[in-house]
Parts: structure tokens; sequence; C-alpha cells
């Protein structure tokens, strides 16, 4: 009875923070756009009983989705918010990784301020620190009075409202994420393995890609997928430093609700985002397992 | 146990205190009140005051159209105002409850029933124009001392946009704002359905995108005062209070405001009750008190927008009702255009447009 409840949990979780809500924003991107109380039509009426289903049932179509191939709009913005989050991952990677990588060859006693460093940030919220790089990055910004004071450029540069403000937001935001499993997984090494390898005559740099690389590999994809993941859907960075032009998913689901009021296409858009998201998603759980197997 | 006793029958007594004090939630746009009024009437009426804010009639109206947005008062603008009536979104108001009422200027009332038959459901907050904030140093050192800085012409014609990229130029984003008055500029009706016309818009719009540093709401009224940008598309008020912080910075930006010669588009922010308003007795008494003369002055006091109130005018400040850019003379007046909504196909098409416009796809 216990041993049920302890697998029934995990599952309750999941079908009411997960497939309800889903359900949900499929049946409305189903739906028809209307001028009422909530926009769409139409809506279940359980108090008829079969009847009201089976009118539910018969008023659903598929023509959300079928607009969204019509339009080239959708596609570049999925293509569009996959490189971005793409790009920006690997940004992140190339500059966590060393900080992970000295964060675990510090001294032992370093260690803990270190980490503590690198979650300090979230203790303020996520959106004043989007919001405090406006006021680096802009044209009167302090970048660009450093930068000028300094003698490097003489014109402002134009950081701000462009897709590079938005990689900056995005790696910044996300690079906690991108240490923090790396660290754990270098800090769980075995030093001497590397004492080994130089024995057997490694260089440095050889030990390095022969040994600590595929040994944290494990932690550089699960840091990988959680930058990926929701970078993709973000809506906040793109809107506050990206420029108009910044083509996002996130950004065209905000319009399709908002300035559309179109429920049922932003549900559609929502729903081809999940499956597009559910790709990487499963190649984590893979990747996890498989990691799990090793250790066990 | 008797300390006990008294400790809980004081609490009990408090709560019962906390259920009886009423309440009131005022959903408005960002900007565009003198917080001491805030306190004032909660002073004056002991009912406690929550006030929130945005800056987009979008995202007002999708938690309109959501329902159970818990606001008691929100101030949406004309045209969305009548879409939302449509959607059953408001409820009537309980007009022996507003004395106030007698205050409201005729002339304003009038416009506004375009958008609600009758004023049954709304009352006018404030009124203003869509017009040209300009840092007028900056512009002038960029086109000559004859720049048209009165005329669409200063962002619409891409030899001067070109030239004013260089000190930046923001435009609203709202496509209902920014569509009329392209319109205008090209010589057609501002308050056209007709897709064909409004889709000239596009080619319009392409050739000055590339100089338009950003599309927003908000972030202009600071930018216009730090001297960040130098041309902003905006709202009359906002760009006035844009001019009142430089002045008050006093970092050597001077903004003005200049309603296009062409015309501009006139809008009126309504306060309205939503249908499923939790206190809409406090919310009638809210409305009643920003319909006080003396408190409707103060707010166009401090946010430099017109009213609707015509009693307010005796309290106004001359450099409000003094001002032609706040309140236009007649010959103003006429040139200025209204809007009316578009239906949900062309509303499509519109915001197809405004993305395509926005970010070239």
């Amino acid at each position: 009875m216990r041993r049920l409840a302890v697998i029934a949990l995990p599952y309750l979780w999941l079908v009411a923070l997960f497939l309800v809500p889903f359900l949900i924003v499929l049946k409305i991107s189903l739906s028809d756009i209307a001028v009422a109380i909530p926009p769409y039509t139409p809506t279940l009426d359980l108090s008829e009983g079969w009847a009201g289903i089976r009118d539910f049932l018969a008023g659903l179509d598929f023509e959300n989705f079928v607009f969204l191939t019509q339009d080239s709009l959708y596609w570049r913005a999925y293509l569009s918010s996959v490189w971005i989050a793409l790009v920006s991952t690997l940004i992140t990677l190339a500059v966590g990784y060393p900080i992970a990588y000295g964060m675990a060859r510090a001294a032992p006693e370093w260690r803990p301020t270190l980490l503590m460093l690198v979650i300090l940030p979230f203790w303020t919220s996520f959106l004043i620190r989007v919001y405090s790089w406006i006021g680096i990055l802009s044209s009167e910004g302090l970048l660009n009075q450093v930068l000028m004071s300094v003698g490097v450029i003489d014109a402002p540069l134009t950081i701000l409202n462009t897709t590079r403000a938005v990689y900056v937001g995005i790696v910044y935001t996300y690079l906690p994420f991108m240490i923090l499993p790396i660290y754990a997984t270098l800090e769980k090494m075995d030093e001497s393995l590397l004492e080994a390898a130089e024995d057997l005559g490694c260089s440095k740099i050889q030990a390095f890609w022969l040994v600590t690389w595929p040994l944290s590999r494990g932690g550089v994809i699960a840091g990988c997928f959680l930058v990926f993941i929701p970078a993709i859907g973000e809506f906040v960075i793109p809107s506050l430093l990206g420029g108009s032009d910044t083509l996002m998913i996130g950004k065209v689901l905000w319009e399709e609700f908002f300035s559309n009021r179109d429920w049922p296409v932003a549900s559609a858009v929502a729903i081809i985002l999940l499956l597009i998201l559910i790709i990487p998603i499963v190649l984590f759980q893979r990747n996890e397992q498989k990691a799990r197997e090793q250790d066990g | 146990m008797t300390t006990k006793l008294t400790t809980l029958t004081a609490v009990a007594a408090l709560l019962a205190g906390a259920a009886a004090a009423q309440e009131v939630r005022v959903y408005n746009w960002s900007d565009y009140i003198d917080e001491d009024l805030l306190t004032e009437f909660e002073e004056e009426t002991g009912i406690s005051l929550t006030y929130d804010v945005f800056d987009s009639n979008e995202v007002l109206e999708t938690k309109m159209l959501a329902g159970g947005s818990g606001y008691d008062v929100v101030v949406p603008t004309g045209s969305f105002l009548q879409r939302q009536i449509q959607a059953g979104a408001f409820q009537e108001l309980d007009k022996s409850q507003l004395p106030n009422l007698d205050n409201m200027w005729e002339t304003i009332s009038e416009r506004t029933s375009q958008y609600d038959p009758g004023n049954t459901y709304s009352i006018n907050y404030m009124w203003g124009t869509t017009g040209l904030g300009v840092n007028i140093d900056k512009v002038r050192e960029v086109l000559g001392e004859d720049a048209p800085v009165n005329s669409l012409s200063l962002i619409f014609d891409p030899e001067n946009m070109e030239q004013l990229a260089s000190c930046g130029v923001h435009v609203l984003d709202a496509p209902t704002e920014v569509i009329p008055a392209a319109l205008k500029y090209l010589g057609e009706d501002p308050d056209s359905k007709d897709a064909e016309v409004i889709e000239q818009v596009g080619p319009l719009m392409a050739e000055i995108r590339p100089y338009i540093q950003k599309f927003h709401s908000s972030e202009y009224i600071n930018a216009l005062a730090n001297g960040e940008i130098c041309v902003a598309f905006g709202w009359s008020g906002d760009v006035l209070q844009a001019r009142d912080r430089a002045a008050e910075a006093d970092n050597g930006v001077t903004v003005e405001y200049h309603i296009p010669k062409e015309g501009a588009l006139m809008w009126f922010d309504q306060m309205a009750i939503p249908a499923d308003a939790p206190n809409p007795e406090a919310a009638h008494t809210f409305l009643n008190f920003m319909m006080d003369a003396q408190n409707m002055a103060q707010a166009s006091n401090y946010v430099y927008y017109a009213n609707g109130n015509e009693a307010s005018q005796e309290y106004l400040n001359e450099d409000v009702i003094g001002d032609p850019a706040i309140y236009p003379d007649e010959e103003t007046l006429e040139n200025l255009y209204t809007f009316s909504p578009y239906d949900p196909r062309l509303q499509r098409t519109v915001t197809r447009l405004w993305t395509s416009i926005k970010s070239g796809v």
C-alpha cells in the first residue's frame, strides 16, 4: 500500500501539473476564436451529458494547425528560436566549462564560497537582473561609457535592442545551470587518473581531452539541456533586451495571445513548441538513464 | 486561560474588521496618476485601494476576456472598450451612485459615446493625441533649423529617418496607433477598414524600418528624457512627462510635443467596471472620487493629459489648460480623427502586417 502511494505520487504530480494543463491547451487549440469570455468556442457543456460531449467533439477541427503551416512566420520563428538557443548553449558551455573547472580545481576550503558566488544571483529577481542589463548595454550605458573613456571605441556600440543583447541575456541568465552540473561531475573526478595519464606520457592537454573531458561529459550534456530547453521558449529576455526584429517563438506566442486575442492559434503554437521540445527532452532522459546505469 | 480567550476574541474581532473593511482594485496605465490621489482616496473613504498598472491595451483586454481578473476598475481605450462591451466584459454603471457625473464635459462625452453608446458602461478618465515627441536640439542638429517637427514626414519620410537614426527613434508598439497615422500620411482614411488600403502601410514602413531603434510603448518616456533618443512617436502626455523629467534632471535635454499638422489620432481612456468585479460598490465610490473636479484636476496637472471633466478645468494649472498640445484649439481639434475597432479577421491581417513590419518576416 505504501509502495503504491510512493509510485502514485509522482504520477499524480505529472497528471495534475502537466497532463491536465496540456489537455486544456490542446482543447483550446482545436476550437474557434469568438468575441466572448473566454474568447473561443466551442466550450465543453457537461450539463447536457453525452449530447454536450458529442457537440463539443463535432466542433473540433485542426484548422489552427493547418494555419500555422500556411504562414512562413511560424516556422521561421521556430527555427530562429532553435538557432538562438543552440548558439547560446554553445557560448554558455564555452564560458561555463572553464569556470566549473576552475572551481573544481580550487583549494577545497574555497569551493563552498565559489559555489555560493555562482548561486548568489538567484537571490535577486530574474526580472531585475535582466533589467539591469539594459543599464549596462544601452548606448548611454555603463559598458559604452567605460569603453569610450578608455578609448577603445569612439562612438557608442549598439548592443541593446539587437539579437546580440539577447545572447548576452541568455548566456548570463542560464550560466549557473551550465556551471553547476559540470562542477558536480568534475568535483567527483579522481585526480589520480590525471597523474596516471601523465605518468603514461600524456601532456597536460592530452590528459584533459582523454581523461577529464570524457569523464565530465555527463555534466556537459545535462548543462546543455538545462540551458537549451528553457532558452527556446524564452520570452522575457528577447522582449526586454532584443530588438523588434528578434524573432522568437515566445514573442510570436505572446502576439497571438494578446494582440490577436486568438487563443486557439496561440494554443496551437504552444502545442507545436512542446512537440519540438519533446525530442531534446527524450534524449536528455535517455542520457540520464544511461548515466545511472553506468553508475549502478 | 482568560488571557488566551481575550487574545482569541481580539483576533476574531480583527478578522471580522478586516472582512468588513471595503477594498477596491484598480488597473490603470503606467505613469498615469498622481499617487497622492490614491492615499487621499483611502483617507477620505476608508476603502483600501490596490493599484496595478499595464502598458498595453492588449494585456488588459486579455485579462478582461479571460474573466476573473479580480479588478474593480479598469481603464481601456475607447476602441478596445467597444469590443470588450460586445464580449460582455463590463457591467452597466449605476448612475445613482455617481453624483459627480454632472461634472463631465459634453464635448468629450459625445465623442466617447461613439464607443460606448450613451456612456452606459464607462466614464472618461483622460484623452489625448498620438504625435511626435522630439529632442529639439538634437533633431535640429541632425536635420537643420527647418526640421519638420510638426509633420508626419518627420518619421514617415525615409530621408529624414535615415539621418535621425543616428540619434535614435522609438515608435509605439501599437498597430492601432501607428497604422492610422501612416494611412493619414499616405492621404488615406486613417480609420479605413479596407484590407487593401491598410496593406499599403507595409511598404511605407519597410522603408523607414531600418532607422527605427525600437517599437515600445513606455520606454520612450525615459529614453527621451535622458537624451538616449531624439524622436518618439508616442502619446501626448507621456512625451510631456518626458519633457518634465528632463527639465527636473536639468541634463540639457529639451523635449517638445507636436501634434502633426496632417492630423492626429484622438483617443479616450475610459474607466469601466468589469462584469465580475468583486467590489462594484467600492468601484463606484472610486469613479465618483475621480470625477470630483479638484481630484481630476490634480490628476491632469500631474500627468499632462486632458480630461473629460469640465468642472475640473478651473483647477487646472496654466501649463496644462493653456497648452495647445494638451487642450488643442478649435482648429487643431477639427483636424483630429478617431479610430474604431477591427473585426477579428481584419485584426489578424493587421497583427500579421505589424509583425512583418517589425521583424521583416
